[in-house]
């Protein structure tokens, strides 16, 4: 069958015959497929002259093409293409669009920024890709902190002052808070009298005994914990020190324990060791002006705009 | 008998050139009327005026930098693209619903790629002359005539295509406008772009691929064929009574008439090859219902053109179903339109276009859209009481200013903070966001498990629109 399919066939060999009878049909390839790898080939051409390709020794064909780019000093940079080039003059592009919002923000004093709609609403796209990209590795993504390091921000109690001036002050020197450990000086009767009494200002169970032990320490110049939380225990904002009286801590994790001896423990435990760890970066040399005004307002809103 | 090498089909057959010869008819004069409404409809409705307050004054505009199309009276905004959707769904089904009565109606009368290659053959015909004359031109070398013909053939078909892909653009642009701007070298990248590619891809399916988009490329062609049931009516060529008991035979002495050919067992068919020659796609009907036809009916005009110039009935190539045909006695040809799938389409076609009418009727002036801040979900604030925040978005879809306030319902005025932004005015066709702040104290916040707000624009509080939103707290310690 075989034999006669082969007698009967007209497709072309190749002319060459093995073994006597072992031939090689010639079927090309289809000449569409030919002439389009023809067309990658010289796509190859045109893709060497435009673009970086052959290695040569140590360096490299750089084409024909360039970018054309201002780099973080002002000076205008004319390369061969390369894709960090390309993010350059893509980022010069995305400068020169947002400009007019900036020179807005620019001109414009905070409280008119936050009532201005279309203002307030590049506010919140801008400043939340900025705050995304500075501030939530410590303030989180929605500014809610970490009890224990970083201050919630949504919340509207303000260590430093909640006003815009402050926030901006804040946002350009940075912040550097410091609690003395008390753990050397005190005994511990007293550090446990100063933590019920602690405890009682914000309506946590506590022993009234030592509570009211601890309000007379509070004050004594022994302790001298007025110098920075005041008489009333309401804090110096200048100073960075906490109202204790409200229901938000930041250092002592007093929320996430569950039994009121756990609560104290953590007061206690703040006492002991101070407070040497509240460090907010300074931003004003790593920011542009505008970019920290934005950031301000944006802050501002986290904490409900009061 | 064993099939050899030789008779096997190429896997990419080379195109037997297809010359049409013209014809004339009821399906020839519904076929032109169709393509002289379609394409009126298509390169004129951009330059139908129509009066509008903020936007050009073009009936039919896509806008998409303004992210709108406006459509008459209506504008269209990205949240409205299940109108599209839906307005798919109804085509395809039509498309099914037609299919499934009488065959491949589409692709005969109404795809763009039968309209424009139907074009572009009556281009050629006027141009090169009638079939005789192309099929000559085509064997004949390249001579000053043929050179001639064959390039003012190309010329106009390039201008066609060029204008068709000018069509197309306008009804993305203000008309008047971008065609100054396009001619001046002022129009947008896109446009040239988009220009190049419909010239060329019209200039090639219709000039050159023709019948093969339908054989090869369209994806339609091929599965409508399986929507046809035995009932569904289609271009047949009535075998029995063409062939005969000896077969089709040509109209020479002594077989003229009915009577003779009848006596003699010779069929209808007088082998004419005009079925043939008129089809756009190049297959004989003759063979049989096949997956090249395109039901256009040109064999049908044909055919009884041929009958009726013999003095034979018409209706040797007709619609009609297979089922009927299989028939001993066939019957007059009629639409089968109950059976359950067509009914089925029929009503789920009914259904999809009366819920599009009434939701395009019922259509709100603005989108409001309330979501909960959910980074932090709630904060605790320095007297204890919980706030969750919340984004207000909303969306003025009218053609003017509107300004819109906010409310809550269902707890007391006091617990919403609306920050610095009490109300916001939004121009047409844009979109603003307000913070809002609902405040409880911890016990109301623990029942609390969500928010109403109503949102109200001030020029039509009619439409305020009431949106809920969750409440989040979860006490620690």
């Amino acid at each position: 069958m075989s034999e006669q399919n082969l007698q009967s066939q007209t497709v072309q060999t190749t002319g060459h015959a093995w073994d006597g009878d072992l031939q090689e049909f010639n079927n090309p390839l289809p000449t569409w497929w030919v002439y389009t790898f023809y067309v990658t080939i010289v796509f190859s051409i045109v893709y060497w002259l435009i673009y970086p390709s052959w290695p040569i020794g140590k360096s490299f064909l750089t084409g024909f093409s360039d970018i054309t780019y201002v780099n973080k000093a002002g000076e205008t940079v004319t390369s061969h293409w390369n894709t960090r080039a390309l993010l350059m003059a893509d980022l010069n592009k995305a400068e020169e669009m947002q400009k007019p919002y900036f020179s807005k923000v620019a001109a414009n004093d905070f409280e008119q920024i936050a009532k201005d709609p279309e203002l307030s609403g590049f506010v919140l796209s801008a400043g939340k890709a900025l705050f995304t990209e500075n501030c939530a590795p410590c303030h989180q993504q929605g500014g809610q902190g970490v009890i224990g390091f970083f201050p919630n921000l949504t919340d509207d109690d303000w260590l430093y002052g909640g006003s815009y001036d402050k926030i901006h002050e804040t946002l350009v020197n940075g912040r550097r808070g410091y609690m003395p450990a008390f753990g050397e000086v005190l005994n511990a009767g007293e550090i446990d009298a100063l933590a019920n009494y602690v405890a009682s200002l914000s309506g946590i169970a506590h022993d009234a005994g030592k509570a009211a032990s601890g309000r007379v320490l509070f004050t004594s110049e022994t302790a001298a914990c007025y110098y920075c939380h005041t008489d009333s225990a309401k804090g110096r904002q200048d100073m960075g020190a906490p109202n204790l009286t409200d229901k938000i801590w930041l250092w002592a994790d007093v929320p996430g324990a569950e039994k009121a001896e756990d609560k104290i423990a953590a007061i206690r435990s703040t006492i002991i060791t101070g407070v040497n760890k509240g460090v907010m970066p300074a931003w004003g040399e790593r920011l542009s002006p505008e970019q920290i005004k934005v950031l301000t307002v944006y802050v501002h809103e986290l904490g409900g705009g009061k | 008998m064993q099939v050899g090498l030789e008779e096997q089909v190429a896997p990419l057959q080379g195109r037997i050139p297809v010359f049409t010869r013209s014809v004339k008819g009821a399906f020839r004069r519904f076929k032109s009327s169709v393509l002289i409404t379609a394409y009126a409809v298509f390169f004129l409705l951009p330059w139908l005026p129509w009066q509008r307050a903020d936007a050009p004054d073009q009936a039919v505009l896509f806008d998409v930098p303004g992210r709108r199309f406006l459509i008459f009276d209506l504008t269209m905004y990205p949240q409205d693209v299940v109108w599209l959707a839906l307005l798919l769904f109804i085509a395809a089904a039509i498309l099914f619903f037609a299919t499934a009565l009488v065959g491949r109606a589409f692709c005969g009368y109404f795809c763009f790629q039968t309209l424009w290659t139907d074009f572009f053959i009556w281009v050629e015909a006027r141009i090169q002359g009638e079939r005789p004359a192309r099929v000559r031109l085509y064997r004949q070398p390249w001579t000053r005539e043929k050179v001639l013909k064959v390039g003012a053939t190309h010329l106009v078909w390039l201008l066609a295509s060029f204008w068709t892909g000018m069509g197309f653009i306008l009804y993305f642009g203000y008309a008047p406008e971008l065609v100054a701007r396009f001619f001046t070298g002022q129009a947008a990248v896109v446009a040239y772009a988009t220009v190049a590619v419909l010239t060329l891809t019209t200039y090639f399916a219709a000039g050159y691929m023709r019948e093969q988009i339908c054989t090869y490329v369209c994806p339609y062609g091929r599965f409508q064929s399986v929507m046809y049931d035995p009932e569904t009516l289609a271009v047949h060529y009535d075998a029995r009574r063409g062939e005969g008991r000896l077969g089709r035979a040509s109209a020479r002495s002594g077989l003229r008439t009915l009577e003779e050919r009848h006596d003699k067992g010779s069929g209808d068919c007088i082998d004419c090859k005009l079925c043939v020659q008129v089809c756009p796609t190049g297959i004989d009907i003759r063979e049989g219902l096949q997956y090249k036809c395109i039901s256009c009916g040109l064999c049908i005009d044909a055919c009884n053109g041929i009958m009726d110039s013999m003095g034979f009935p018409r209706g040797l190539i007709r619609y009609d179903s297979e089922a009927n045909l299989a028939k001993a006695e066939p019957v007059k040809p009629h639409l089968h339109w109950k059976r359950l799938k067509v009914v089925g389409y029929g009503v789920s076609i009914v259904f999809m276009a009366a819920y599009l009418a009434y939701s395009i009727g019922a259509r709100s002036s603005f989108e409001g859209a309330v979501t909960q801040v959910r980074q932090p979900l709630f904060v605790v604030l320095s007297n204890g009481d919980i706030r969750n925040r919340y984004q207000i978005r909303v969306t003025n879809k009218l053609a003017s200013a509107e300004t819109f306030t906010v409310a809550i319902k269902g707890l007391p005025a006091s617990v919403l903070d609306l920050g610095n932004l009490r109300e916001v005015t939004v121009k047409p066709g844009h979109s603003a966001v307000m913070q809002a702040s609902v405040i409880l104290d911890p016990a109301t916040a623990v029942r609390t498990r969500e928010v109403t707000f109503v949102i109200t624009p001030r020029l039509h509080p009619g439409e305020a629109r009431i949106e809920t939103a969750g409440f989040h707290y979860t006490p620690r310690g």
